[in-house]
């Protein structure tokens, strides 16, 4: 039998990786760098999927100032295909209206401090500060609003117990992110990297609060 | 007093809970510990610098570990 002593000097196995990253050994880790990556690679898809639309337009109206309105819909098809980007990584935030929210926070309640318990309350989000930047964590997903909050990144992840109230989700996904933050984001599946004002508008009212504490926190860094 | 905590749907359930020097009630809690990680749970440790950390075996010198479940992409 070992002594309380000896269990002392039990390895925490710091700076160990999320156990679930195995489970997806395939993917390169989320640091820093590979975020500024997917930020790269999101503009240029964005940027491949709208330029041709916006030079369609153009050409139009300079070979027939009639297809106005045809160039028209060439510009409005430009607007709206980032903003379905948009829509897509804002979906990570929105409330689970199936989730039960009875009974209190339970051990959420403990893991906060006063001012992140407060936006909770508020939102039902828990803003955390993380390395890669500040993190909005909702029982489907999280947003990773990057130092300076210009930039937002969209995870969708989840517990694997639908069951589970909405507390207990946020707190087990906290748990995951305050043990490996990149462990976390690998895990995690990218949905939308992009402008902090184009995700804005497409969040959900009530944790709109949630992302603004997050951008003015990152801004603060 | 520290505590083992696990995260259910019932909110949290405190399933054990020992003090230091008290041999008994550290090896039950310890058992209890190994039989939810073998259910599918994982257990994390709150260090006393408030960082976390994945443990595999029942930590002594901590005040909190927590069961969660696994979290995966959606």
């Amino acid at each position: 039998m070992r002594s309380l002593e000896g269990l002392e000097q039990l390895p925490f196995e710091p700076g160990a990786s999320l156990p679930e990253t195995a489970e997806v050994w395939w993917r390169t880790p989320v640091d820093a760098r590979r975020l500024a990556w997917m930020e790269l690679l999101s503009r240029g898809y964005t940027t491949a999927y709208v330029a041709p639309f916006f030079a369609l337009g153009a050409l139009l109206l300079v070979l027939e100032p009639l297809l106005f309105p045809v160039s028209l819909l060439c510009l409005v098809h430009a607007w709206v295909i980032p903003e379905l980007f948009a829509n897509r990584g804002a979906r990570v935030l929105a409330p689970d209206v199936a989730a039960d929210d009875r009974a209190g926070r339970g051990l959420l309640a403990d893991l906060l401090d006063r001012h992140p318990a407060a936006v909770e309350a508020r939102t039902g989000a828990v803003v955390e500060q993380g390395r890669l930047g500040v993190w909005v964590i909702a029982e489907k997903g999280a947003l990773l609003v990057r130092p300076g909050g210009r930039r937002v990144h969209a995870f969708c992840v989840g517990v694997k117990d639908p069951e589970l109230r909405r507390p207990d989700r946020v707190a087990h996904l906290l748990l995951a992110l305050r043990q490996d933050e990149v462990g976390f984001a690998t895990v995690a599946n990218h949905a939308f990297a992009g402008a902090r004002w184009r995700i804005r508008r497409r969040v959900a009212a009530a944790r709109r609060p949630a992302l603004d504490a997050a951008v003015l926190q990152s801004r603060n860094v | 007093m520290a505590r083992l905590v696990r995260l259910d749907r019932s909110g949290n359930t405190e399933l054990a809970a020992w003090s230091d020097g008290d041999q008994a009630s550290y090896e039950q809690a310890a058992a209890i510990f190994r039989a939810q990680l073998e259910g599918g749970y994982m257990g994390v440790a709150r260090l006393p610098d408030d960082t976390y950390e994945q443990v595999r075996e029942l930590p002594a010198g901590v005040e909190l570990v927590m069961l969660r479940r696994p979290i995966a992409g959606g």
